[in-house]
C-alpha cells in the first residue's frame, strides 16, 4: 500500500516535472522575453545587461531548474501585462474557479448518479428512454452554447438570474466566496448547469450502463435469491459495484471542470482563472500562462492520486495482495 | 391446513412463457410434482429442456420477459406464484433457499462474506448485530471452512471455488429454509471438490430436514443424492420416479436413452448408446408427443396426441406404451440410409 503511495507519487512528480518543461518552454519559443519587458528605445547593450541579470544567458538546464525551484514556491514572476505578481493574481482568481467547479461538479454527480441509477434499474420505462434521448443533447451541444440559451431564458426572458459575474462576495482570508450571499448563490446557478451539464449526462450514461450490467450478474441474483430488499440490492450491491469506473471518470471530468471551465467563465464573465487565462493568451502573458499550465497540471495530478487512493477503499481485490486476485468475477 | 404427510412443494400444470417478437416460446409446459419436506428431488435434461426455468419459477425470479403463464405453485399448501414481489421476496432466503451454478460469481466480490452472511440473516431473523455474527461463524463451520472465526473477515477473492461454493450454501442455509433449489450446484467446480460438495449439501439437508431440487445434467450426482428423479424434455416432464427405479429400468424412451449414454465401468467393450437427432427448438416442438421423432418406439398416436404422465411399471412416464391404448400402429420402420 505504501509502496503504491510512493510510487504513485514519484510518477505524479514526473509528469509535473515534464508539463514544466513545457511550461519553461513557452518563454524561449514564443517571443523574447526581454522584448516584451523593455521599450523599444533601449539600447542593444541595456538589453544585454537585462539579458544576464535576469540570467537568461544561463544553460539551459540550469534556467530550468531555478524555474522548478521558483515555481514549487510558488514565484511565477511577474506578468508582462499587469506587472503584478502572477502567483498572487491567481490566487485572487482561483476562488471563484473551484466554487464554480464545485458547484458544477455537485450538480453534475447530484444528478447524474441518480439519474442513472434510475435509467439503469428500470432502461424499459418511458422516463428512462426520454432521459436517455435527453442526455444525447447535453452530450453533444457545445458548452457556450447552452451558456448563452440558459442566459436567454433565465436571465434576457425571464429576468430571474443574473447573466454575468459573481454578485456579491464574502472575504474569508485570503479566499472570497459567494456561498454566503444570496446574488452568490444566485450568480452561480447559470454557469454551474452550463458547466456541468455535459459531466452530468456523461456520468448518467455510464452508471446507466454499468447498472445495467451489474443488475446481470450472478451476485445480484443470488442477492435477490437471498430474499435482500430491493433498497440492499439496488444500492448496496449493484451501485457499489458500478463505482469503480464511475469514480474513474468522475475525477478525470473534474479536472477538466477546473481546466477548461475557460468557456463558460468567458460566456458568464466570470472573474476566475479561466478567464484570466483567455486575457493572458490575448496578451501574450506567458509567465500566466505558465503558472496556469502547471496549476492545472497540479490539479490533475492530485485528483488522479485521489482516484487511486480510492479504488483501494472501493475494491478489496486491489488491497493486500497476499492471495491472487482472482481472474473471474467482475 | 398442511397434514402430516402433506407435501411441502406443490408445482400443478406450471407454464413458463417467454413472450418474443416471434411470437411465444412455452420454456415449460404443463409440468406438475411434488416434494416432501427433506426428500431430495433430482431434475435432469438436457441443456434448454426446461430445468433452471422451473427452478427460477420456483424461488420467484424468472427473467422478465419470461413469467409464469399458467399452473400454481403452493409451498406448505400457500400459494406462492402469485404473489407481490415483496411478499416473495420475504420467503425467498426464508423458507426457499437458492444455490447457483458459479460459486465464483454469486458473491458479491466488494464486501467481506460475513457481511454478506450477517446481512442476509438479518433481513429473516430477529437477530442482533452480534448474534447474527455468530450465527454466520456457526454456518461457517457447519459447512466446513476451517478457520471460520477469522475466514467471516475475508473476501470471496480470498477463497478457492469449493470454499466459495461451501460459503454459498451458508448464505442458503441463513435462514433455515424449508426448501433449497440448487441450479447445477457442482458444475463449475473440479470433479474432487464435486464430491465433497454434493456429501456436504447432502448431509446438511437430512441434518436440517431440508428438501432440495437438485437440478443438474450430470447423472452421476442425481445418482448419489437424490431420492426421486424427473427427466426433463423440451420443457416437459418425460419421466418422473424413484432414483433407482429411473436409473434402473427407465420407462420413457428418452430416459433410456439417456441412461444408455452414460459410461460405466462395469460394461467394457459396449457401445454407448445415443439418441438420433437433437431436442426441438422451443419454436419447433413436434404436435403430440415432443419426443417422437426420434422415439424409436413410436406409433401414429404419437404423433397426434400429447401423452400425460401416466403409471408405468415403477416409475410415471409420458409415453402412450403405457396406455391400455398404446401407441397406435407403428409408423414404418424408418431407415437409415
Amino acid at each position: 500500500m505504501l509502496a503504491f503511495i510512493l510510487r504513485r507519487l514519484a510518477q505524479s512528480i514526473a509528469v509535473l516535472l515534464a508539463v514544466g518543461l513545457v511550461a519553461f518552454a513557452l518563454f524561449h519559443y514564443i517571443g523574447d522575453p526581454i522584448n516584451a519587458m523593455v521599450g523599444q528605445d533601449t539600447s542593444m547593450q541595456e538589453r544585454e545587461e537585462l539579458r544576464e541579470k535576469l540570467g537568461l544567458n544561463d544553460p539551459a538546464p540550469l534556467q530550468f531548474a531555478r524555474f522548478i525551484v521558483n515555481s514549487v514556491q510558488g514565484k511565477f514572476g511577474l506578468s508582462y501585462r499587469t506587472s503584478e505578481p502572477v502567483g498572487r493574481m491567481i490566487l485572487e482568481r482561483l476562488p471563484a474557479t473551484l466554487e464554480l467547479a464545485f458547484c458544477a461538479a455537485v450538480f453534475a454527480m447530484g444528478v447524474g448518479v441518480p439519474m442513472g441509477v434510475w435509467t439503469g434499474l428500470y432502461p424499459r420505462h418511458w422516463t428512462s428512454r426520454f432521459l436517455q434521448a435527453a442526455s444525447l443533447i447535453g452530450v453533444s451541444l457545445p458548452t457556450f452554447l447552452i451558456g448563452i440559451l440558459l442566459i436567454m431564458i433565465f436571465a434576457v426572458i425571464l429576468g430571474l438570474l443574473p447573466s454575468f459575474g459573481r454578485g456579491n462576495t464574502v472575504q474569508l482570508g485570503w479566499w472570497t466566496s459567494g456561498f454566503f450571499t444570496f446574488s452568490g448563490l444566485k450568480a452561480l446557478i447559470l454557469p454551474s448547469i452550463t458547466l456541468g451539464l455535459f459531466q452530468l449526462t456523461l456520468i448518467m450514461r455510464l452508471v446507466r450502463s454499468e447498472m445495467l450490467e451489474v443488475m446481470r450478474t450472478d451476485y445480484i441474483k443470488f442477492a435477490r435469491a437471498r430474499g435482500l430488499s430491493n433498497r440492499a440490492v439496488n444500492f448496496g450491491h449493484a451501485l457499489k459495484n458500478t463505482l469503480v469506473p464511475v469514480i474513474t471518470i468522475a475525477g478525470l471530468q473534474l479536472g477538466a471542470i477546473i481546466a477548461f471551465s475557460i468557456v463558460t467563465e468567458t460566456v458568464f464573465s466570470w472573474p476566475g482563472m479561466g478567464q484570466l487565462f483567455v486575457q493572458s493568451v490575448q496578451f501574450a502573458d506567458i509567465p500566466v500562462m505558465a503558472a496556469y499550465l502547471l496549476l492545472v497540471a497540479f490539479f490533475f495530478v492530485v485528483i488522479n492520486l485521489v482516484v487511486d487512493l480510492l479504488y483501494y477503499a472501493v475494491d478489496p481485490r486491489l488491497r493486500g495482495g497476499m492471495t491472487t486476485a482472482s481472474a473471474r468475477g467482475h | 391446513m398442511t397434514g402430516a404427510n402433506a407435501p411441502l412443494l406443490e408445482v400443478r400444470h406450471l407454464r413458463v412463457e417467454f413472450p418474443t417478437r416471434r411470437g411465444t416460446l412455452v420454456a415449460v409446459d404443463d409440468v406438475s410434482f411434488d416434494l416432501a419436506p427433506g426428500e431430495v428431488l433430482g431434475v435432469v435434461g438436457e441443456s434448454g429442456a426446461g430445468k433452471s426455468l422451473t427452478g427460477a419459477a420456483i424461488i420467484g425470479l424468472l427473467e422478465p420477459p419470461g413469467r409464469i403463464a399458467a399452473g400454481e405453485i403452493r409451498l406448505e399448501g400457500e400459494r406462492i406464484d402469485n404473489l407481490p414481489y415483496e411478499k416473495m421476496r420475504r420467503i425467498r432466503g426464508a423458507k426457499i433457499g437458492a444455490i447457483f451454478q458459479d460459486p465464483l460469481t454469486s458473491l458479491n466480490p466488494l464486501y467481506g462474506i460475513g457481511r454478506q452472511l450477517i446481512e442476509t440473516i438479518q433481513t429473516h431473523l430477529p437477530l442482533s448485530a452480534q448474534a447474527a455474527r455468530a450465527r454466520a461463524i456457526e454456518l461457517l463451520k457447519e459447512v466446513g471452512i476451517p478457520g471460520a472465526e477469522t475466514r467471516i473477515d475475508h473476501y470471496p477473492h480470498q477463497f478457492s471455488g469449493g470454499m466459495r461454493q461451501r460459503v454459498v450454501i451458508a448464505l442458503a442455509l441463513c435462514a433455515n429454509p424449508r426448501l433449497i433449489v440448487a441450479d447445477e450446484p457442482t458444475t463449475a467446480l473440479d470433479v474432487s471438490i464435486q464430491a465433497q460438495i454434493i456429501a456436504l449439501l447432502k448431509k446438511l439437508c437430512r441434518e436440517h430436514r431440508t428438501a432440495v431440487m437438485l437440478v443438474t445434467h450430470d447423472m452421476g450426482v442425481i445418482a448419489e443424492t437424490a431420492d426421486r428423479v424427473a427427466v426433463m424434455y423440451a420443457g416437459r416432464l418425460a419421466e418422473i420416479g424413484p432414483v433407482r427405479d429411473v436409473v434402473k429400468n427407465a420407462a420413457h424412451p428418452y430416459t433410456r436413452g439417456l441412461m444408455g449414454s452414460i459410461p460405466s465401468i462395469g460394461e467394457r467393450g459396449h457401445r454407448l448408446t445415443q439418441i438420433e437427432g437433437s431436442m426441438p427448438r422451443l419454436t419447433e416442438i413436434p404436435k403430440g408427443c415432443a419426443f417422437n421423432p426420434r422415439c424409436p418406439d413410436r406409433g401414429d398416436r404419437c404423433t397426434r396426441e400429447r401423452p400425460e404422465l401416466m403409471p408405468a411399471p415403477t416409475t410415471q412416464a409420458a409415453c402412450w406404451q403405457y396406455d391400455p391404448a398404446g401407441v397406435g400402429t407403428k409408423a414404418r420402420e424408418t431407415v437409415d440410409a
